[in-house]
């Protein structure tokens, strides 16, 4: 038996009351877990798809009437379908679809958020699987270790984020300009506008946004400006759970919308 | 009025299994009440720890249907139709039936440095409101120590007690390091010592935090976000490196102040 370094001294070892079994619990907490992994596998079994299309990403052309699919934007590849590219080129191989590059981004934003990471650990990796269920795993070490220890990048995949809801807020406002060089709304307007506020929503009601613009300091008194982030940003993070579900939902409607009327299945309808 | 079986675990380090006990449930009645009368009638060797019997002492903590909570705050009129499961904390060795060995918690609580002040200037010490409220939160922990038996990391890898303080000792850290009038710097320390990268983040101290203390939202990550800044941001450690800023080692920031 090991010795825990103190005064009090600790016997680690111990025998431990209770049967010994995986759990107590008498209630569906296997529910969770079994929804989580529902919903995060239909959705990157979706992105994957779109990811692979190259086609019907993109409507309209010229500034007029544009909408892009949020998985394609930006289109910095020279395989863009006309009128959709930035005029940047980051690849110009045929065989790659330019949501690939696109991709990683919000992926690797997603994977290393904290509220994910609460949803993964326990859905797909058991660890645990719920509260007070046995671990699924005889060793642990946690994020201390490579892969896991990568997580720390977490605030780098958010700055990126926000270049990305910058440019998909673009997209939005570019969907307002309609034919005859007015200003209108269309319902596809209105899903990217809704979609890029819901990424704002999630991206500012994150844990590293909370600590970077006031969290880190000490005294909020001695910084009151940041303090005043730190706390119109905190009821915020309350709610990442939610945002991290709704925008994730939204960002695949958006991609069916814009695939949709881009096929031709679908008619963009002018609100006003 | 209606019957209830209470099982309820026997039993210490040589061994022990679950005894059922058939008592009448009254109005009104929690966990607790149900304990107690059973050591009245029929078994007054019955071990089990309770003191305020309010939820503000801590020390009536078991698991209820597999669930760390507080016999005394448990309402058997919430609990699903049944016989009713009640052992003692997994995570801690036993003492006798209910009652478990918490001195891991203790040894954890000693690691943790101290308060260090600046010297006392001319006036006293001044805090601010908005200072105090951050902190307030992690000042209403009773010490019932469920956070730490339902974390995994300890429940489940027993060899993890070396190096991991749990997240009881997390909330008193995050409390420590956004106190205003603090000097040190235990960011290193709750990286090397205290095994806050062994935390998975999956929130289930926050599930069972009888005082409803967001641990996870407002301390784990909180400090786990000062981590990265002390040790894992590149963009940090040049800033520090041009503004000429040090951080402290683990070791530095270990040291006690002074009685």
């Amino acid at each position: 038996m090991a010795i825990v370094e103190s005064s009090t001294k600790v016997e680690l070892g111990g025998t431990r009351g209770g049967p010994d079994v995986p759990t107590l619990r008498q209630d569906r907490w296997w529910l969770q877990p079994v929804v989580t992994v529902s919903i995060l596998t239909a959705f990157v079994i979706y992105s994957t798809w779109a990811a692979f299309q190259n086609k019907n990403y993109f409507v309209g052309g010229r500034g007029i009437h544009e909408l892009i699919s949020p998985f394609y934007s930006p289109c910095v590849s020279n395989q863009c379908v006309p009128g959709s590219g930035t005029g940047f080129a980051v690849h110009t191989w045929a065989w790659m679809s330019p949501a690939l590059l696109i991709l990683i981004f919000p992926l690797g934003f997603r994977m290393t958020c904290y509220y994910y990471r609460r949803s993964y650990y326990r859905a797909f990796w058991w660890s645990p699987p719920a509260c007070a269920v046995a671990d699924g795993h005889s060793s642990y070490s946690g994020e201390t270790k490579f892969p896991l220890i990568i997580q720390n990048v977490h605030r780098y995949f958010f700055y990126f984020g926000l270049v990305f809801n910058t440019l998909l807020t673009y997209d939005a406002i570019r969907s307002f300009h309609m034919n005859g060089g007015g200003w209108g709304l269309s319902v596809g307007g209105l899903v990217l506008g809704v979609n890029a506020s819901l990424l704002w929503l999630y991206s500012l009601s994150c844990h590293a946004c909370r600590h970077l613009c006031g969290g880190q300091v000490k005294s909020f008194k001695a910084h009151p400006i940041r303090y005043k982030f730190w706390k119109f940003l905190t009821p915020l993070n309350a709610q990442h759970m939610k945002f991290a579900w709704v925008s994730l939902f939204f960002v695949a409607f958006t991609d069916v919308y814009v695939r949709l009327v881009a096929s031709g299945a679908w008619t963009d309808f002018k609100l006003f | 009025m209606t019957d209830v079986t209470m099982k309820v675990w026997r039993g210490d380090a040589s061994g022990g299994a679950f005894e059922n006990y058939s008592v009448t449930q009254q109005e009104g009645e929690v966990v607790l009440d149900v304990i107690h009368r059973i050591q009245a009638t029929e078994a007054p060797d019955l071990a089990c720890r309770w003191n305020c019997k309010a939820g503000k002492c801590g020390s009536c903590a078991v698991e209820v249907n597999g669930k760390p909570r507080l016999m005394c705050m448990t309402r058997m009129d919430t609990l699903p139709e049944g016989p009713v499961t009640l052992t003692p904390m997994k995570t801690f060795p036993i003492i006798r039936d209910l009652v478990t060995d918490v001195s891991f918690n203790y040894a954890m609580a000693e690691k943790v440095p101290a308060l260090l002040p600046p010297p006392m200037p001319e006036g006293g010490y001044v805090m601010f409101q908005e200072d105090v409220e951050r902190s307030q939160e992690f000042r209403k922990c009773i010490e019932c120590f469920m956070c730490q038996d339902v974390c995994h990391v300890i429940r489940d890898h027993e060899d993890n007690k070396q190096h991991y303080a749990g997240p009881r000792f997390f909330i008193r850290t995050a409390e420590l390091e956004m106190h205003p009038l603090d000097t040190n710097d235990r960011r290193e320390f709750v990286r090397e010592e205290m095994g806050l990268g062994y935390c998975n983040i999956t929130k289930c101290c926050t599930e069972v935090c009888p005082e409803h203390i967001k641990i996870t939202d407002n301390a784990i990550i909180p400090l786990k976000e000062r981590v990265v800044d002390a040790h894992y941001d590149p963009v940090a450690w040049l800033g520090r490196k041009i503004r000429r800023k040090t951080k402290m080692s683990s070791t530095e920031a270990a040291v006690q102040p002074a009685p």
